[in-house]
């Protein structure tokens, strides 16, 4: 769980210099910390072998932030909708629905192996001013 | 910052202050335990005050909702208590807003149990 805590110390990061405010970063460090925690346990299984490579970019209009994990794939349509009523007191399954939730655009992409996660954040013309930056963390 | 979790009991009500986070493996084990120890101990009325929690992710939310359901199962309440506006703004886009009794007013939610 380090390497979660250190993706989210870089999205953190990421937002505060793209000049978010403090709910809108909230939500994009939420989104961030999930698709991570997602790559690790469920995608990669917690198989230390096994890497989770995350790319961090703003490139003036947009925080776009890619996760990718070598596990078996993942069907974004398969998983169930967590405000069906008979879903509603799930324990799991929230965290596809709060990334896709918290962020503007999400995008799946199957890797052989692994699934990679794209998410993009649209900047407004307030933050837009803010120097471009990209970070790479693995 | 990890949960820490103070207990303590107001008119028939036991009062968890929570503080910190409520995250896989930054908390949400230690509520989990502190729940089922409560309820196995015969307690029915539990208030979670999360004034000072300022952060909740999906295995949090998991745990809050696993504990209305324990508590639901043995006849006993799980309510909330003073929600920051992360928590709330979290439990609103999931719906559990509406899942939970929650209180802005500590006496109210005392009150509410009765």
């Amino acid at each position: 769980m380090e390497s979660v805590a250190e993706v989210e110390a870089a999205a953190e990061k990421l937002t505060q210099e793209a000049g978010l405010d403090e709910d809108e970063g909230f939500r994009v460090v939420m989104a961030v910390r999930e698709a991570t925690v997602n790559a690790v346990l469920h995608g990669n299984g917690y198989d230390p072998s096994k890497q989770v490579a995350v790319s961090f970019e703003n490139n003036g209009k947009s925080l776009v932030i890619t996760i990718a994990d070598e596990g078996e794939g993942l069907d974004p349509a398969k998983i169930p909708d967590p405000l069906a009523p008979e879903n509603l007191l799930r324990g799991t399954g929230r965290g596809i629905f709060l990334i896709r939730s918290f962020l503007d655009e999400v995008h799946f992409r199957q890797l052989n192996p692994g699934t990679e996660l794209t998410l993009v954040k649209h900047l407004t013309p307030a933050e837009t001013k803010n120097a471009s930056q990209d970070l790479d963390t693995k | 910052m990890a949960l820490s979790i103070a207990t303590r009991q107001l008119d028939g009500v036991t009062i968890l202050d929570l503080s910190g986070r409520i995250t896989l493996g930054e908390g949400s084990v230690q509520l989990r335990d502190a729940i089922r120890d409560l309820i196995g101990k015969g307690e029915k009325h539990i208030l979670l005050s999360l004034g000072d929690v300022n952060y909740i992710d999906s295995s949090g939310l998991g745990e809050l909702v696993s504990a209305f359901t324990t508590a639901k199962n043995q006849n006993a309440d799980v309510k909330l208590l003073n929600l920051t506006k992360k928590v709330k703004d979290v439990l609103q886009v999931t719906k559990l807003y509406t899942v939970f009794d929650i209180y802005d007013d500590e006496a109210h939610a005392i009150g509410s149990f009765k």
